[in-house]
């Protein structure tokens, strides 16, 4: 006899909903803090020239909590276009291409940011 | 048969439905969510991407947030922003179950829009005055 839960799994409202709502509210949490070390960030560097700029963000701190910024705001990000898109576009068609894109952007966007904090932070 | 043109639930947005605050300050959640993804989170990447660049593309970018319509940008996204992230603080409370009462709703929600203007008008003073 299987679990009943082996039969659920995958079917119905047994899909991923609850990781994506988990998720959501994770870099949620993650993301109060990191803008606010971000708002600091903003502050300093208000008046800053090139050079301020880019000795402030090569600093291995303040480059790890920049990639996690990064990290955490395209994820975010991604899981709430995704919801907006479930909810408004019913054409199967456009819905499925926007999923893509966001998608796409999200994670271009996230490498994108991550290597130009590496290229600043290793002074390349 | 003739269906019998039952009531619908009316939509949100006309004139038979009174708008409340927590009904208006939920899509505005919505819509600041799509704005910072698709404006705000791309000038994030500008600015990094300007940084790695060298100091011609930073005066470029310093340029562009100096003339109006990227002070009109700079001032939307900090709006957005702040709105979200205090709105995200009521919403996460919500979703450890407290405030739900109406008025504890009502409440937080003046104090998300209060806490919203407060901390625009002063990151922007901040960023304009530097």
């Amino acid at each position: 006899m299987t679990n009943p839960l082996a039969r659920a799994r995958g079917h119905g409202s047994a899909k991923s909903g609850v990781h994506h709502w988990i998720a959501q509210r994770a870099t949620a949490v993650f993301l109060l803090f990191l803008l606010g070390w971000m708002g600091y960030a903003m502050f300093m560097l208000a008046a800053a020239d090139h050079a301020a700029a880019q000795a402030f963000i090569a600093r291995p701190f303040n480059a790890a909590l920049l990639i996690l910024l990064l990290i955490m705001l395209f994820y975010h990000a991604m899981l709430g276009l995704q919801v907006v898109i479930e909810d408004y576009v019913h054409r199967p068609a456009m819905e499925l291409t926007l999923h893509l894109l966001t998608r796409a952007g999200a994670w271009l966007g996230m490498a994108l940011g991550i290597v130009n904090v590496l290229k600043i932070a290793l002074g390349a | 048969m003739k269906a019998k043109r039952r009531p619908l639930s009316p939509f949100m947005i006309g004139p038979y439905y009174k708008p409340q605050l927590t009904s208006l300050m939920s899509i505005a959640h919505r819509a600041s969510g799509v704005f910072l993804s698709l404006v705000a989170a791309p000038l994030l990447l500008w600015w990094i991407i300007a940084v790695s660049s060298g100091p011609e593309a930073y005066r470029a970018l310093s340029g562009f947030f100096s003339g109006w319509f990227g002070r009109l940008l700079l001032a939307a996204s900090l709006l957005g922003l702040f709105y979200h992230l205090f709105n995200g603080i009521r919403h996460l409370v919500w979703d450890t179950g407290r405030a739900l009462e109406i008025r504890d709703a009502y409440r937080a929600g003046f104090l998300v829009l209060a806490a919203t203007a407060l901390a625009t008008v002063g990151m922007l003073g901040v960023l304009l005055w530097a």
